[in-house]
Order: C-alpha cells, then structure tokens, then sequence
C-alpha cells in the first residue's frame, strides 16, 4: 500500500499550495489592496498616491455613513434577539412531540430557500399600504385600520427586521432542534422525578448546556447583519429618505453608482474592523476553551 | 408492611409487550436488585415504578398509597440514571439543590441537606465546580446525592454503575452497600451484571421477556434457579447443562447413559418425561475412570485462574467446565471420569423450562 502510494505522483502539498495561494491571491490579497485604496484619494480609477486617513476622517463626518451604522446596529439587536427567541420557541414546540413534526419542519425551514430579493420584494407587496395588508383590512370593511411602517421613516427599518426574521427563524430552529434532540433522555427523565416545571426546565437546565449551539446561531445571523445588502435593495432601497440605510449598501453605492473609490474602501475596511470586534467574544471564549 | 408492592403491572409499546403481569412485593429497607440481560424490561420496569412510563395495567402502591395515575415528582421517589444527567450549567451545590428549591423548601432546610448529603457523600470539596468539571465516579457521587436530598426512604438506580471503568465501579459498589446500611432506606438497582446483583442484594429478581423468572435470596437464585433460563444467566461460567429424559426406573438418561440421580431433591413427585440436569462447576468431581457413578471424560483444555482453576472435559457429548484446585489442575490426566454431587444439581422440564 505505502509502495503503491509512494509510487503516485500525488503530492498533496502541491495541490494545497495552489489552493491556498488562490485563497491568498482573491482573498487577503483583495482585503489589502482594499486597505490601500482606503488610503487613496482615487476616485473612479485608483489613484496610488497614499493620503493618509482622510478618507476615515471624511467617512466618520458623513451623515449617511452614521446613519447606516446604527440602523445596523438597531437592526442586528431587534434581529438576532427576534430570530433567537423565534427560532427557539418553534424548536421547543417542534421537541414537544407534535404530529407531522416533519411537515412543519419543512414549511418553516422554506423560507430560507427563498433568495432575500424574494423575501423582500414579497415583503414589500406585502406592507406597502396602497397594496397589501393595509389595503387588504380597508378593502374587507375596516376602514380605520392602518400599518404604513414601511414608508415611515421612523418605522421603516422595523419592516426590515420582521422580513428577516421571518426568512432566518427556520434556520435557527433547526439548528436548535438538532441540538435538543442530543439532549440525553435520562436528563428529561431527572427532570421530571424533580418535578421541575417545563419553562423552567427550558431556560434553567437545557438552554444554559446549550450554550455552543446557541453561539453559533448568533455568529450565522450576525454574519446575515454585516453584509446585509440584497433585502434592503429590494424592500426600501434605503428609504425613505436614508432611514434604511445599511454599511454594505453604502459601500456598494459609493464604489459604483458615486465613484469615490476611497471613501467606499474606507467604508469596507470598517466593516471588516465591525465584524472582527462583533466576533471577537466568540473567538476568545472558544480559544479559552481550547487552552 | 411492604414498602413498594406492584400488582400485575402490564406494559406494551405497540404489539410488543415489554411486561407480563409483574407482581413483587418490596419489604422496607430492603436492597433489591433487579436483574436480566438487555430487552428483558428490567428499565421498562423501573420506569414504570418512577412514574416515567405510564403501564397499561396494574397497580403501585408505594408505601400505603396508590400511585398508579401520579406524576414522577409525587411519588416521593428518587432515582440515578446511567448517564447521570445532571444539570450541566449548574455547579454541584445547585444541582443538589434546585430540585428542593422547586419544591419550595425553606432555604435553611435546603442548606442543612445539602451539607449533610456532601458530608455523607464526601463530595464537600466539589460542591462549587460543575458537571463537565468532574470525573465520571465524581459525578455518579453528586447524581447519588441529588438522589438522597430528594428523598432517602425509597431510591431507584438505573444501572448506575455500567458507565464506570471496573476498578471505580467495584469500590462505588461495596460504598452503595454501606450507603444502603447507613441510610436504611429501601434501594431498587436495576443491572444486567450478575456480581452487582449477587453483592449488594438481599434478593434479586432476575426478569426474561417481561417475566419475573425468579425473586429471592441471592444465594438461593445461585443454588436453587427457578428456571432453566435464571440457570443459564446467573454464574459464571455458565452452568453445565445436559439434556435427556426420565426412564422408568427413575434415572436420568442422556446420550444411551443412564445417570443415577439418587440424593436430587425433587420440588414435587419424581417426574417422567423430557428434562434437563444442570450442574455447576464446582459440583463436578474429578475421579479416577472407572470409578463407580461416574461417567469417562477426556480432558480438552485447563485455564488458571489464580486462585483456582477451571478444567474443561468432553464427556457425554458435551463440553462441561469443571473447577479444580490449580495444582490439581496442572498435574490432570487426559483420561477421567467425572462424578456429579446430585444434592447441589438442578433439573428442569425440558418443556416448561421449570425446576423439578
């Protein structure tokens, strides 16, 4: 056997070398000219002539750009804790033995198969008050009733938040179900000779040891909230106005529809900084685990 | 008065029935091992009692009161399970006692059980780490002693012992005895190990398909098992068995040769018909060949054991085991005959696999 392999001219070395330098080539090496650029006051075509941190400077003084900074961040909170509590909440139903578990594993998981502009635009059908609900409730005889969030510019970015959650609940309840159906059935039946009630028993004994489960479901939907882009464009465009803004649409906007190829980079740059300080507990309470 | 009694409890999952009409009565303060090889309904039976599975039929009567239709946590039980399913993001002291705090114990109360079951359990030291913090003998402890806080009159173990290496385990048995004589308390242990159950019981009742085959004295299961299967589980090796049939002339006659069988004490009349003789190790005697009430063996094989030795003979068709002294053993001739002590036999109908 080790003769028959010495014998190939299989060398995985070789082949993982190309596979990283691809990596390194696209990837971190996109990530670095990106940095430069930053640097740049290049505008439509790269300019080389390093400036400094004037484009950060120019980023963190324009109102678009703190604006779409912390609609994410009210966006992510409303929508990590509305997925969780959700997804969660549907896992447990679904861990309570119900008929057609399967059937109904399904119909929340489809969501998920629908691509974001899908879910956006159906979404945006659906709260628009000239054509959806609003209009739906007026139409059938109740007159008064009115849900206009999606062209408010208080409430617009609510809209978003419900769409989401909506398409990532499935995501999460699957994740949470697998993770309760380890769950050793002699801790059920502890639980039960204690007596102890079945929220209780939920948030007390099975939630707390679930902890590695539920941190990777807030890594996947805060992965959802950085680079959130495809709902926005097809839900509110930003709007009105710039009250659905988000870091990612800026960024998109600035490198191709504005031009400013260095205020955009900037603003890539501190989406990647965002994501590295978001991720940043994940990180260090797996390594202090590991050590 | 028992302390637990079970009438004719009657358990099926679907068409397959997991227990036949299961009756037992449980004395107070008695260690009572419940013992059968894996699907035999043994933790089917222990659920049962723990309230964990509803049974079809049938009656628990624990202590003076029906408990048949009562929740687990009603039932003033307690129990250990295999896999110790303690609560693992609670440190040990909180494991030991959410339970009481459920209930609504006064905090004084709940403080004062907690330091006497870790006093007893010598688990003081752990009491602020959790689960994952501790080995598996450290936490099958905290899974004891989350069981004795509850209640320390009636306790239920599920094969407490069977995740544990064999050196822990022996020790955490011979702790469990004393533990039982310390406390008094009534112990139902459910195991398919037969030395666990031969240790620490002071009866065992040995299941098969959902049947109690036997509930007695340890030793009386050993010497006198009430079936032929209880004959083939307990002991080790296994009992030698021959198969053969009454003659008229009231012998036991197996492959042409006619066994004599004076000194067998029969439950009932002496029988005719199909039967079976079984005979332990250590009630076979190596003779000289040709001794009379004897029948000529060829030895196949010894193994040393340490402190004695078990010879294995071809005779009458069969292979038996046969214990012998470990310098007996050595210094064996090929050509023996083997003499069976009647007095320490068991026999069987063939057909109802009962002793007779």
């Amino acid at each position: 056997m080790s003769t028959w392999l010495n014998r190939q001219a299989f060398r995985p070395d070789v082949t993982v070398a190309v596979f990283f330098a691809v990596v390194a080539l696209f990837f971190y090496g996109s990530i670095l000219w990106t940095f430069y650029m930053s640097l740049t006051r290049s505008t439509l075509i790269p300019n080389y002539q390093i400036v400094g941190l004037d484009q950060y400077v120019k980023l963190f003084t324009n109102q678009r750009w703190l604006v779409s900074c912390l609609n994410m961040v009210v966006f992510g909170v409303l929508y990590i804790l509305g997925t969780l509590a959700f997804g969660i909440l549907l896992a447990v139903l679904a861990d309570r033995n119900i008929k057609a578990e399967s059937l109904f594993r399904t119909i929340f998981l489809y969501p998920l198969a629908v691509s974001l502009i899908i879910t956006g635009l159906s979404w945006r059908w659906l709260l628009d008050p000239t054509t959806g609900l609003q209009a739906l409730m007026r139409d059938i005889g109740w007159e008064s009733f009115t849900f206009d969030w999606l062209t408010r510019s208080d409430r617009a970015i609510y809209t978003l938040v419900i769409a989401s959650i909506w398409h990532s609940a499935g995501l999460v309840m699957v994740i949470v179900l697998a993770g309760l159906r380890g769950i050793d059935n002699d801790l059920w039946k502890a639980i039960r000779m204690e007596g102890i009630p079945l929220w209780r028993a939920y948030c007390q004994v099975i939630f707390p040891g679930m902890r590695p489960v539920i941190a990777s479901c807030v890594v996947l939907l805060m992965s959802e909230v950085i680079r959130g882009y495809d709902l926005i464009i097809a839900m509110t465009k930003g709007g009105p106005g710039i009250s659905t803004e988000m870091p990612a649409k800026f960024a998109v906007d600035f490198y191709f529809a504005r031009v400013n190829l260095g205020l955009a980079s900037a603003a890539s740059i501190m989406m990647l900084v965002l994501s590295l300080i978001m991720l940043a507990p994940y990180f260090y309470s797996e390594f202090r685990r590991r050590t | 008065m028992s302390s637990i009694s079970l009438r004719k409890i009657k358990k099926s999952f679907g068409a397959l029935t997991i227990l036949h009409a299961v009756d037992m009565e449980i004395d107070k303060g008695e260690f009572v091992v419940i013992l059968g090889p894996s699907g035999c309904g043994k933790s089917t039976l222990l659920n049962v009692i723990a309230g964990l599975d509803e049974c079809d039929e049938g009656q628990i009567v624990i202590e003076g009161k029906d408990v048949s239709g009562l929740e687990p946590s009603g039932r003033g039980l307690a129990m250990v399970f295999q896999s110790y399913a303690l609560f693992p993001a609670m440190t040990v002291r909180r494991n030991l006692s959410f339970g009481m705090e459920i209930a609504g114990t006064p905090k004084a109360t709940v403080t004062e059980k907690v330091a006497w079951v870790a006093k007893l359990l010598q688990i003081e030291a752990l009491l602020d780490r959790k689960p994952g913090q501790l080995s598996g003998g450290q936490r099958q402890r905290v899974a004891i002693g989350r069981a004795l806080v509850r209640s320390s009159s009636i306790c239920l173990f599920d094969e407490p012992l069977s995740n544990l290496d064999a050196k822990l385990r022996a020790e955490t048995r011979v702790e469990l005895k004393q533990l039982h004589e310390t406390l008094g308390s009534t112990m139902i242990y459910v195991t398919h190990d037969q030395i666990e159950a031969m240790t620490m019981a002071d009866r065992v009742a040995v299941m098969h398909k959902g049947k109690v085959e036997q509930f007695a004295h340890p030793q009386s299961i050993y010497e006198k098992p009430a079936s032929l299967f209880v004959a083939g589980f307990v002991g080790s090796p296994a009992m030698n068995f021959l198969e053969g049939r009454m003659d008229d002339a009231g012998r036991f006659v197996t492959a042409d040769v006619p066994i004599d069988i004076d000194g067998y004490a029969f439950e009932g009349a002496r029988p005719s018909g199909e039967a079976v003789l079984g005979l332990r190790c250590e009630d076979i005697v190596v003779v000289e060949p040709g001794t009379p009430r004897s029948v000529p063996a060829k030895l196949a094989f010894t193994e040393l054991l340490g402190a004695d030795a078990l010879g294995w003979f071809d005779c009458l068709g069969k292979r038996f085991s046969v214990r012998l002294g470990v310098e007996a053993a050595r210094s064996m001739h090929k050509e023996v005959g083997l003499r069976f002590d009647m007095a320490k036999a068991s026999m069987f109908c063939a057909v109802s696999e009962r002793r007779l």
